[in-house]
């Protein structure tokens, strides 16, 4: 037992050792790393499946719903205006919940409290669009998540996540999206795995889908187990994961392969 | 109602050649995919795609499942007069839906 | 039929949500068979030529589910002398047929785009059936490589 201990902090240091922040000038959207016809795909708004579900967003935000029978729109206004910016802060602190919340958890808050409509559930088709739509009034906004004080002790649990080994790969996000980034896997460009883009349409999916099911899918490939939808674990990643990405450009909807 | 995107210039001079490019929402389910418990997932495509100008066919599409979900197809014609392109998607389970865009003569 | 139950790795996909998992399993892939009956489909007993016809489509994709495709076509569109049609195929779907485009002589250009899937490394051909009924090909090598973490059966 003693021994089996001394070998998780041996390899837990060397995961430590390695890591260290990508600067600035050195971090790369996704974007970067894929061929030029998937990013034409991205470039023009009438390629991008992603604006479909945008689209869907849009026609929800002015949809009435719940006992309260109120639409996003009746408090919020026109998004446009309203929502420019507010996904480049998400995750944002919830001073009722004590703890973060993710752009979709927001949402899914102003349904029940607000709307007194039952929550969305997670990777459906509305809360993907409206998080979709909202999310895409602040492209080309810098991402400044991570910055209340109140979200510092969680910014670290994800941070500690991100670094931990775990799985039968016995692998953490950092062996592979801060140390080796800029190699491939297979065939694939690894990247740095800075969510510059979410929701957004993944060919592999052929769908629109979140930073959450990417992060499961991440889990399920170093064979451990995936933290549920929703999970704390899973938001103090994402809340982590856009605080690495702080000054990166929001692309949602972006396109990935 | 699903989303769809349909992007026509607004204007065009007469006798010149436009794209015209087309975006439709759909899953475009294969028909070859089976669930854990081996059930088939039944075909659910866009099978006919078109594009009608003030009441002339000008471009049709036949698709099969090797078309990708949400149906990207773009084309050209010659812009003869003003008037309205009509956007006809049809496919299985009775999917219909249709998307209209104007263009004027310059 | 005989690897009609054999799924691979990359076969394995999950839906959204994880709510229901879907295995593909590979059907057998089109045969050559298929693939020139759905060509005489097409052409009838016509000779195919070689030429006129631009298939445009990445040598190499990072995802078989959607893969971008131009095809155009050399030659003149007027009232006379245009492209009626042009027909595309594959030889390892398993299904030979992708799509089949009807133009004419108001269409201007002939050249359309859309976007494909390719269940495997494989040939895609381009038929262009001209207003004189000749028909004109073109065929193109796409290798299929697939991301490195994809979903699988959780």
């Amino acid at each position: 037992m003693k021994i089996a201990v001394c070998i998780a902090l041996l390899t837990a240091m060397a995961g430590t050792s390695l890591a260290a922040e990508i600067p600035l000038s050195e971090r790369r959207s996704g974007y970067s790393f894929m061929s030029p016809d998937t990013r034409a795909m991205q470039d023009e708004d009438t390629a991008n499946p992603g604006m479909l579900f945008v689209l869907d967003g849009e026609a929800l935000w002015t949809r009435k719903a719940g006992g309260a029978d109120k639409a996003c729109a009746d408090c919020h206004n026109d998004a446009r205006i309203s929502m420019k910016g507010v996904a480049a802060h998400y995750p944002a602190f919830e001073k009722a919940l004590g703890r973060p919340v993710d752009l979709e958890g927001r949402i899914n808050l102003c349904r029940t409290n607000h709307q007194q409509a039952s929550p969305f559930a997670y990777e459906s088709r509305e809360l993907l669009a409206l998080s979709a739509f909202v999310a895409q009034q602040s492209r080309g906004m810098p991402i400044a998540a991570g910055d209340d004080p109140e979200l510092a002790p969680f910014v670290e649990r994800g941070h500690a996540l991100f670094m931990q080994r775990q799985g039968q790969l016995n692998l953490g996000c950092t062996n592979c999206h801060d140390d080796v980034w800029d190699k491939k896997l297979a065939g694939s460009a690894i990247t740095q795995g800075q969510p510059t883009g979410y929701p957004l349409y993944r060919l592999e999916w052929q769908s629109l889908g979140s930073l959450q099911r990417r992060l499961r899918a991440c889990i399920t490939g170093i064979r451990a187990q995936a933290y549920d939808y929703g999970s704390p674990e899973l938001v103090e990643l994402e809340l982590y994961l856009m605080s690495r990405a702080r000054g990166m450009p929001i692309e949602t909807p972006a396109v990935r392969p | 109602m699903p989303s769809a995107l349909i992007n026509v210039p607004a204007k065009a001079k007469r006798g010149s050649v436009i794209e015209i490019k087309t975006l439709m929402s759909h899953i475009m389910e294969t028909g070859y995919r089976h669930t854990a418990s081996g059930d088939v997932v039944p075909r659910d495509i866009i099978t006919s795609f078109t594009c009608r100008f003030n009441g002339t066919e000008v471009f049709r599409a036949d698709l099969y499942p090797a078309i990708a979900a949400n149906p990207f197809i773009t084309f050209f014609t010659t812009v003869t007069e003003s008037g309205k392109f009509e956007f006809e998607w049809i496919g299985d389970r009775g999917f219909s839906e249709t998307a209209q865009a104007s263009i004027t003569v310059e | 039929m005989a690897n009609s139950n054999h799924t691979t790795r990359r076969t394995v996909l999950s839906l959204a949500g994880g709510a229901a998992v879907l295995v593909i399993v590979r059907p057998v892939d089109a045969t050559p068979a298929m693939l020139s009956a759905a060509i005489r489909n097409v052409v009838g007993e016509a000779n195919v030529h070689t030429g006129k016809v631009k298939l445009d489509i990445p040598p190499l994709v990072e995802n078989g589910n959607t893969v971008p495709m131009t095809v155009s076509v050399t030659g003149p569109m007027t009232a006379d002398e245009y492209v009626k049609s042009i027909h595309v195929f594959n030889d390892k779907n398993p299904q030979p047929n992708i799509g089949n485009f009807y133009l004419g002589p108001r269409a201007g250009r002939a050249q359309i785009s859309t976007r494909i899937r390719l269940a495997d490394s494989q040939k895609v051909t381009a038929i262009a059936r001209l207003s004189d009924d000749t028909f004109w090909s073109a065929t193109a090598d796409v290798v299929v490589t697939l991301a490195a973490c994809t979903e699988e059966a959780i």
